[in-house]
């Protein structure tokens, strides 16, 4: 499927959707190879689990659809999606939330609009969003990072996994949790007193950041995406964080660095926001829409019900993406008044 | 205008222009109070009585109300009939109406309400008038049943709960669970959910359609016997 039909001879790079998709499949690599290190093979477990239960499902709508089903299985980006929405599980959760949230972000997500690069909505973020609202119990039980708990073996994943009531873990509240419950104390009695807290932001999310960070860099380096989003995102969320931080304080969610290496902040600047489809067109609407995701970030994690804010602010910036395109739509050359 | 046959408004009511499905009017309603069969089932037949009541005595004065000032006439009407509704669940279902809270009063914005007694009440004789109310307030109510049915097994994995709000104390036990050891699922009760199920009624309504349509295209173009020539200019179609 090639998307450039250009008669004279433009050197350009083939960038088909297979090619991206296989990109960003790769790209996630280190992020959940450090996420696999702390927190155990769980996260594998679901991501495995969940294309499978995403191929099944693309399959079975492009039959109902009386669509030829192969083109859509082997060109990875069902596989993107079920992944993306992987990663953002906590490890060990039950066969039947991840079931029931890549069923969501194909079906809801995904094929109500019209399948791929139809969908207003990032479908992954759909998925989540659907399974934290439904279950709050199962995806706010994050697993305790190596270092503050032992790792469970690849049977225990398997024995939570599939019979959740029977498996003991521990659960830990990430730093953002915490953060977010003990709003007004000083930053450093919260760190010394909780284990959590590591030289950064949290122990292994500061890592696990760093490798998406790292992913993210080869996929920008590949021309997969452009700088704007990305860079605009993290912009205005220092910028937020900066301006919101009160030089000791836990009231703002911490100081920027907490911010930027928490959570989803990176794996989402670079993974999540970046999604062609869902994202503002031209350059300047991507610098517009990535810097409204860094604010809303900012705003809802230090001022929100909920610990993180990616989700939400992708979502919520999607429905805005026509609306920044029809405002940035770039002059024609030869066209129209010179601004 | 001709009054229409029972059997045109019954089919239009329940089916071919369901107020809830087609018209998709009184969709505040249809979208709050519809995370139970008992919520639902409380709205339907509230805003079932007050169609009824309304469209008759629309009906009634259709000759003496003037065109300038019919709206604000028939809504007089449409809040009497509400008033009395609520006033009658404040004796009978006193838990339910507090439960419906402001959706009760609320039925007297209800554009269904308004849409029929305009649209159908004011043109035509008692008779039809009522079945009209009472064929339209059955789909308005059949739709938002099904709706609340639907929301509450995905929610909570049973069906029923709470029908002694409406049915007195024999009606406890009627709770039926059909998924044992079920995980409730909040997006079905909250209010995206109400979007979603909705939205996917309509889209089987609309299925159902096409496939009869196609069906009954099917039946119709029977081949024209006699003629052998094939038609190759022209238009195909």
């Amino acid at each position: 499927m090639g998307l450039l039909t250009v008669t004279s001879p433009h050197a350009h790079g083939p960038q088909s959707v297979t090619r991206v998709m296989r990109a960003v499949l790769l790209a996630t690599l280190p992020g959940v190879a450090v996420m696999t290190y702390f927190f155990g093979p769980g996260t594998l477990l679901n991501i495995i689990a969940g294309g499978l239960v995403a191929l099944a499902l693309e399959g079975l709508v492009m039959r109902l659809r009386q669509r030829q089903a192969g083109p859509y299985l082997r060109d990875y980006s069902v596989l993107v999606t079920s992944t993306l929405l992987c990663i953002a599980l906590p490890a060990y959760t039950p066969w039947w939330i991840v079931a029931v949230g890549v069923a969501s972000s194909v079906l809801l997500g995904k094929h109500v609009f019209g399948g791929l690069g139809y969908n207003p909505f990032n479908p992954a973020m759909v998925g989540y969003v659907v399974l934290l609202i439904s279950f709050p119990v199962q995806m706010s039980a994050w697993p305790a990072p190596r270092g503050l708990a032992e790792v469970p073996s690849l049977g225990d994943s398997f024995v939570a996994f599939f019979q959740a009531n029977q498996y003991d873990g521990i659960t830990m509240a990430t730093p953002l949790d915490l953060l977010r419950q003990n709003q007004g104390e000083l930053m450093s009695e919260l760190t010394s007193s909780r284990a959590q807290f590591g030289a950064l932001a949290g122990v292994g999310w500061e890592w696990i950041n760093i490798a998406f960070l790292a992913g993210g860099l080869w996929l920008l380096y590949q021309r997969i995406f452009t700088w704007h989003a990305p860079v605009a995102m993290l912009a205005a969320l220092t910028l937020s964080a900066l301006l919101g931080y009160d030089g000791g304080s836990s009231t703002s969610g911490g100081p920027v660095m907490v911010h930027l290496l928490s959570g989803a902040t990176i794996f989402g600047a670079f993974f999540i926001i970046t999604d062609p489809v869902s994202s503002a067109v031209s350059n300047r609407g991507r610098l517009i829409f990535g810097a409204a995701i860094g604010v809303l970030v900012y705003l809802i994690r230090a001022f929100g019900n909920y610990p993180d804010a990616l989700a939400f602010a992708v979502l919520i910036m999607n429905f805005a993406a026509p609306f920044i395109d029809h405002y940035t739509q770039p002059r024609v050359y030869g066209q129209g008044d010179k601004r | 205008m001709s009054t229409p046959s029972y059997r045109t408004l019954s089919l239009n009511g329940l089916w071919k222009n369901n107020p809830a499905l087609v018209q998709l009017l009184g969709l505040c309603p249809l979208l709050a109070v519809t995370a139970s069969v008992v919520n639902a089932l409380g709205l339907a037949v509230a805003t079932l009585g007050v169609l009824v009541v309304s469209n008759l005595s629309v009906s009634l004065i259709r000759g003496v109300v003037s065109d300038t000032v019919r709206l604000p006439a028939f809504v007089m009407i449409i809040a009497a009939a509400v008033t009395a509704t609520e006033l009658l669940m404040q004796a009978y279902a006193y838990e339910l109406y507090q439960i419906l809270g402001i959706f009760l009063p609320l039925i007297t914005t209800n554009c269904v309400i308004l849409g029929r007694a305009d649209a159908f009440a004011s043109k035509n004789s008692v008779v039809p008038a009522t079945y009209d109310g009472f064929i339209m307030g059955l789909g308005f109510g059949v739709v938002l049943v099904l709706l609340g049915a639907i929301r509450e097994l995905l929610g909570t994995g049973a069906l029923f709960a709470n029908m002694q709000l409406l049915f007195g104390d024999s009606a406890a036990q009627w709770r039926w669970v059909v998924i044992e050891d079920y995980q409730s699922f909040l997006l079905a009760i909250l209010p995206p959910g109400a979007f979603i199920v909705t939205g996917f009624l309509i889209a089987i309504k609309n299925i159902i359609d096409t496939t009869l349509e196609k069906r009954a295209a099917a039946r119709s173009a029977a081949p024209v016997a006699g003629s052998k020539r094939v038609r190759v200019t022209g238009q195909v179609s």
